[in-house]
């Protein structure tokens, strides 16, 4: 929007030709309805778009929160007297994806879907999104927090939450993972393939990749 | 040419099987191959552009085919006859018939249908009916849900307004605007299911309108889709310098930079001809004067930088350009 608030993003310019980019939570004035959906630090983007949206927006405007109501209270008494139309804070990210999905099913066009938050959480979301019907280019969306990555282990398809290493093992079948620098739409997910199919004895250090 | 040349790979030979006056000013053509079976399959929304070997020069106008992507043994195209027309209309009305054959392009489809959405809402007006005629037929057999809003001026003018009910009843809807009756696009833009899609072709203000309604009432760009029947608007004459090709061609009054080219002997790459795919974008070597981009291709941003001109449809003003051609 022309309000000059710059968009800020925690990720680093992707050489990653897969992941999808974050262009930035934008206020979308002509939405007839805005549902947000923010993890974690994501009410901050949340908070500067609302602050600087047109008036009237907040009114139209519905988040959906995931994280500690305590830890975040002074950012959700901000969200309050923004004028929010509804704020609802869910105890996990789990919870937040199925209210979502709820709210979708009964959603018409011209509701806007604005996603904030961490990249994983993000791609949750427009996995929704996507099985509503929505253009997942017509999510508005914002990195927040922390860089680490949702990994699909190849061998078992086991999904793991919250990968902020480059080496890990699999708690589903145990194979040593190696996450690929390769994004599934599809899926909300890095890739993690074996790090030591060739020579099982070799056991790689891991390093803090995401943090 | 650098890049690949969709335009001039194969062109095919047709034969105008039938000729129907379907409408006051509108008639069909029915094109078969004759050298072949078949014609080359295509989706709803695709053209051909028909070549027509005028007496002075060659005129080629990109026509929506209206027959079902199911048959592929012929191919129908609906032609509007326009007062002001640049030869193309004109031609086709006054020396095709059965029998003629023309050289086409195989299709392209700038106006797909987006195999994802939920539901289709299609709105035409008057001879922009064509690409749905195609359309209706693929979504109907796809069994996808779908609405066709059809305005016309006379039930006269409207050449497929009695088919289209015969075929998909409710689902059609008809809009005499000489008896005042309009699209209501207020209300079809309210309450449509998530993942709907909207389709607009017909006058170029309707099309502006529809887009605007739509994204004033909070659509995405995404699910707004047009396609423009253009021809390239005329100017002053001017003259252009094609770099590679070592030529000076003359852009008249009434034809477009590419038409001038193609009739010069050089045949760089097109497809809609209308300003709108990017088949024709060229590269500004040098100029002294203005840039008229009608086209709706390139970025405000390419405009203001003046590096890249849609032939098809923009021209110039001032004392000297010279394309990469």
């Amino acid at each position: 929007m022309a309000d000059g608030v710059p968009v800020s993003s925690t990720l680093p310019p992707s050489t990653i030709k897969s992941r999808p980019r974050y262009q930035g939570l934008q206020a979308v004035p002509t939405a007839r309805h805005n549902l947000v959906a923010a993890d974690g630090e994501g009410v901050r983007p949340v908070l500067r778009m609302l602050s600087g949206a047109p008036p009237g927006f907040a009114g139209r405007t519905h988040v959906l929160y995931a994280g500690s109501e305590t830890s975040a209270a002074e950012d959700l008494d901000r969200l309050h007297s923004l004028g929010t139309a509804q704020v609802d804070v869910l105890p996990t990210s789990d919870d937040l994806i199925r209210a979502l999905d709820g709210l979708l099913s009964t959603a018409s066009m011209g509701t806007r879907l604005y996603a904030a938050g961490t990249e994983g959480f993000i791609g949750r979301v427009l996995t929704i999104a996507i099985g509503h019907g929505i253009d997942h280019k017509s999510v508005l969306t914002e990195h927040s927090g922390s860089r680490a990555r949702r990994v699909q282990c190849v061998h078992c398809k086991r999904i793991t939450e919250d990968v902020t290493v480059s080496i890990f093992e699999c708690a589903g079948c145990g194979v040593l993972l190696f996450v690929r620098d390769h994004y599934s739409r599809r899926l909300a997910a890095f890739q993690g393939v074996c790090a030591n199919a060739e020579d099982p004895s070799q056991r790689p250090v891991p390093e803090e990749a995401y943090p | 040419m650098s890049f690949s040349d969709v335009s001039h790979k194969e062109e095919l030979l047709v034969r105008v099987e039938d000729v129907a006056q379907v409408a006051d000013r509108v008639k069909r053509f029915r094109l078969v191959p004759v050298d072949s079976e078949r014609l080359p399959a295509f989706s709803g929304g695709a053209h051909v552009t028909v070549m027509m070997d005028n007496d002075e020069r060659r005129i080629r106008n990109p026509y929506s085919l209206m027959s079902s992507p199911a048959c592929t043994h012929a191919y129908e195209i609906s032609v509007l006859r326009v007062e002001e027309s640049r030869g193309g209309s004109h031609y086709m009305h006054t020396r095709v018939s059965p029998g003629t054959e023309l050289w086409i392009t195989p299709p392209g489809n700038l106006f797909p249908v987006h195999q994802l959405a939920r539901k289709h809402i299609l709105l035409a007006g008057g001879i922009g009916i064509t690409p749905f005629m195609a359309m209706t037929a693929q979504l109907s057999t796809l069994r996808h849900r779908f609405e066709l809003h059809y305005a016309m001026r006379t039930e006269a003018s409207g050449a497929y307004g009695k088919v289209l009910k015969e075929r998909y009843g409710d689902r059609v809807r008809l809009y005499r605007t000489s008896l005042g009756e309009r699209i209501p696009l207020t209300d079809l833009l309210e309450d449509q299911p998530l993942g709907t899609h909207l389709y607009v072709c017909g006058p170029e203000r309707m099309i502006d309108s529809v887009l605007e309604s739509g994204r004033l009432a909070g659509w995405p760009e995404e699910n707004l889709h047009c396609e423009r029947f253009l021809p390239p608007p005329g100017g002053d004459p001017f003259v252009v310098r094609l770099a590679r090709s070592e030529l000076d061609v003359h852009v008249g009054e009434h034809e477009s930079i590419l038409e001038a080219v193609e009739a010069a002997g050089v045949n760089p790459p097109y497809l809609c001809r209308g300003g709108v795919c990017g088949q024709c974008e060229t590269r500004v070597l040098s100029r002294d004067g203005v840039l008229d981009h009608n086209d709706h291709y390139l970025t405000a941003e390419e405009r203001d930088a003046g590096q890249q001109l849609m032939i098809c449809m923009s021209r110039f003003r001032g004392r000297e350009l010279t394309l990469d051609l």
